[in-house]
């Protein structure tokens, strides 16, 4: 029988909050990199990359971590970005406001359509979120404030706590810096907390964690609007970088590109959406200027990631790393 | 006699059209481990299945602690105080042993806690940090039934827990039964493994072909050895 010695101290197990001194290492990395890249790169391009890779981790959030694929999370993205636009040209609203508007307008979008669409499983979900999202789309298409197709231009981007300038590049870099790693830490949060550990048994087997007593809806409901509101605020900053918000931000393609990030990078991994978006950022402003068709190359890509590399960049590398460690 | 802790009348269920329950009646009083024995396909997991509301295809009575489960969803019938751990242990493989022992919610008081659990397996207590793929049957086994425990269950459900174990594990599951018997835990159990279910069940059922064909205490048991080794092939 076990002794009194054998026997831990509750306290100090601190194994829900596990973390590996890999992923430790990779963020430390990360931030460096993220507070020197505005003094080696061209900040816009980065501060786009930062956009995309929260809204890649706010859509892993669901996916990876919940098994949910939503093929509808540009209506939150493109959603919250309007909003913001609209908030800050026409009612003149300070962008950390502006901001939150847009946050809570695509936390309240997100209570609406994961209220309904997580009665349904597998591809009946992703249906379901994919035709509210074009709903929402047709809706943006129409509405007088969204602009139409030429969208809501020459959004201002004010001063953030009414004395930091955003429109000088450094200013506005470093704030979309802060957004994102206060966002990515926030997802950290969630996964690691017991929260994210039902969202993970979920995952693995739904009906075994309703017999363990969980009402699985709430905590999926739960997942999704977290998922909701974070890719709408990545929208929200977007908006005020690019001073626009279109239909482009709300369409299907851009639904469409949040998966292929997240899959390009590693399903159910922290860093992977921040590399697949990396990723498909780069190559799309890079192609962009060259004369290969960026469709056919990133569709490609996406390919033979899928065909190779199922597990992702990131999946792929940790299951290397554990291998060599056997 | 008191009023069962468990109590299942006229249990009757189906998989798709295929009628298997045909009138279960079963009786499980606090305190009592209670084995199901039969053959393979005799009805035993499917009758667990059906007490936790696993499988929705059923009719009859259910209660327990006078309380109808009948019409309850899975996740109420948990938190009314059945315990179920299924015979493919149903751990969360994605998780580490400390994670799997977390994740219960607790549904009444009385729940074992993490001291107690690692007290009770002190295997898992040194393979905390481990996922639960890394976990050997027996392992995951204990994880299993260690998880349950911390929700206060009132009864535990166990099927089938010393599958395809070697018999060095078979006999530690029997020391941790015998150890939550001595806490007072009631237990329903399925079991094939017949040399083990004698040596921890207090009473027995008899089930073939999706009906109860006999129940005996484990003082009778000498006497029904006859009949048990012609139904059960042992």
């Amino acid at each position: 029988m076990a002794t009194k010695a054998a026997s831990p101290n509750v306290a100090n197990v601190t194994a829900g909050h596990r973390t590996s001194s890999r992923t430790i290492a990779l963020m430390i990395i990360g931030l460096a990199l993220i507070l020197v890249a505005p003094f080696l790169i061209y900040p816009v391009f980065v501060m786009k990359v930062l956009c995309f890779a929260l809204f890649a981790a706010a859509f892993n959030l669901l996916l990876g971590y919940v098994g949910l694929l939503s093929f509808g999370h540009a209506a939150f993205f493109g959603g919250a970005a309007y909003i913001t636009a609209h908030a800050i040209k026409q009612w003149g609203y300070p962008p950390e406001l502006a901001i939150l508007l847009g946050t809570g307008f695509a936390a309240v979008m997100g209570v609406v359509f994961g209220y309904v669409a997580i009665k349904r499983q597998g591809i009946y979900f992703a249906m379901i979120t994919m035709a509210l999202a074009q709903m929402f789309y047709f809706f943006c298409l129409q509405a007088p404030f969204t602009g139409g197709e030429d969208g809501i231009q020459g959004v201002p981007r004010g001063k953030l706590f009414g004395f930091i300038d955003l429109s000088n590049s450094l200013n506005m870099y470093y704030f979309v810096a802060a957004v994102f790693i206060i966002g990515f830490l926030f997802i950290w949060r969630v996964v690691h907390s017991p929260f994210g550990s039902i969202l993970k048994a979920i995952r693995e087997n739904e009906q075994r964690a309703v017999s363990l007593g969980y009402r699985v809806n709430r905590y999926k409901l739960g997942a999704f609007v977290i998922s909701a509101a974070l890719a709408g605020l990545a929208g929200s900053v977007k908006a005020i970088v690019f001073q626009l918000a279109s239909l482009t931000d709300v369409g299907f393609q851009m639904s469409g590109e949040v998966v292929l990030m997240t899959l390009l990078g590693g399903i159910g991994t922290l860093m992977g959406p921040v590399v697949g978006a990396v990723l498909v950022v780069s190559l799309e402003n890079y192609l962009a200027t060259s004369s290969l068709p960026v469709p056919v190359v990133i569709g490609s890509i996406f390919v033979i990631c899928v065909l190779l590399f199922r597990r992702g960049i990131v999946g792929e590398f940790n299951a290397w790393m554990d291998r060599k460690r056997g | 006699m008191t009023e069962p802790l468990l109590q299942v009348k006229g249990l009757q269920a189906w998989y798709g059209e295929s009628h298997v329950l045909h009138g279960v009646d079963l009786q499980v009083h606090r305190g009592e481990t209670v084995t199901l024995l039969g053959r393979n396909g005799a009805g035993k997991t499917t009758t667990l299945k059906s007490i936790m509301g696993v499988l929705r295809k059923r009719q009859g009575e259910i209660r327990l602690n006078g309380k109808d489960l009948m019409g309850l969803p899975l996740h109420q019938i948990a938190y009314a105080g059945l315990g179920f751990v299924p015979e493919e242990r149903g751990i969360f493989s994605g998780l580490s042993v400390h994670e799997n022992l977390m994740l219960p919610p607790k549904v009444a008081d009385g729940g074992f806690t993490l001291d107690e659990i690692y007290h009770l397996f002190p295997n898992l207590a040194e393979r905390r940090n481990s996922q639960g793929t890394k976990l050997s049957g027996g392992e995951q086994q204990m994880l299993a039934i260690a998880r349950i425990l911390r929700t206060g269950a009132n009864i535990l459900l166990l099927d089938e827990p010393t599958e395809g174990l070697a018999p060095v594990i078979v006999q530690r599951i029997g020391d941790v039964i015998r150890a939550l018997k001595a806490k007072g835990m009631t237990i329903l159990l399925v079991e094939q493994n017949f040399r083990f279910a004698r040596k921890v069940a207090d009473r027995f059922y008899v089930m073939e072909d999706g009906h109860m064909i006999d129940t005996f205490t484990a003082d009778e048991l000498e006497g029904r050895m006859d009949s048990l080794n012609e139904t059960l092939g042992l």
